[in-house]
């Protein structure tokens, strides 16, 4: 356990957006992942999807990380930054945008 | 739906003993997902969407004023802890808000 948490811990370091899901960003596998990857490529915002169906240990490991018992969840230059609740609230509020431009990810989408 | 189960009726009363809620709203939305393959079932199979496994939790309470929105999604999923295991419900969509502010419901 502690090396899937040094893992994660890894990841959410060495990439600016992280979005722990089900399925990929081309093929999300549950309905909530989806919304997410949906708001993140209508702002044009690159990042890396890790799909947590990969690995039990994965997918157990990254509830314990973020003490978040749900998935998908989003992280931004190593912060968790919520599910998918929160995230399409913070971005209907444009609070999701503001939260990219303070932390200096680029926004390429319209919007 | 037919009847409130019985992961329903705990919920409620956990988030009533926990919230002291002026509005309370819980959904099984369960049906809306037959057919979702369930890796957590034991023969690996679909939900029939009969049962209780997707919740929407819609509720106004004072305590959450002055809390962020992670810190509502925390208190919740803490108090539903027992009906949030992997094989109990399998999806909790929460939609908190503290008195005054707009609510979709």
């Amino acid at each position: 356990m502690a090396e899937t948490n040094d893992w994660i811990e890894n990841e959410v370091k060495n990439n600016d957006v992280v979005l722990f899901m089900k399925g990929t960003p081309g093929f999300p596998q549950c309905g909530f992942s989806g919304q997410v990857v949906q708001i993140l490529d209508y702002l044009g915002v690159e990042y890396k999807g890790i799909n947590v169906l990969s690995s039990d240990e994965l997918r157990q490991g990254i509830k314990e990380f973020s003490s978040w018992p749900t998935i998908p969840q989003l992280y931004v230059k190593g912060e968790f930054v919520g599910g998918c609740d929160i995230i399409r609230d913070m971005f209907q509020a444009g609070e999701l945008q503001s939260h990219f431009a303070e932390n200096n990810i680029a926004v390429k989408g319209a919007a | 739906m037919s009847a409130t189960g019985p992961l329903e009726t705990a919920m409620r009363e956990k988030l009533v003993a926990r919230f002291d809620p002026q509005r309370l709203q819980i959904v099984n939305e369960s049906h809306l997902h037959a057919g979702h393959h369930n890796r957590d079932s034991a023969d690996d199979g679909s939900f029939d969407g009969a049962g209780e496994t997707h919740f929407r939790v819609r509720i106004v309470a004072a305590q959450f004023d002055g809390m962020s929105r992670i810190e509502r999604h925390r208190a919740i999923n803490d108090a539903l802890a027992d009906e949030l295991a992997p094989d109990k419900v399998h999806a909790l969509a929460i939609e908190p808000a503290a008195p005054g502010e707009p609510t979709r419901w």
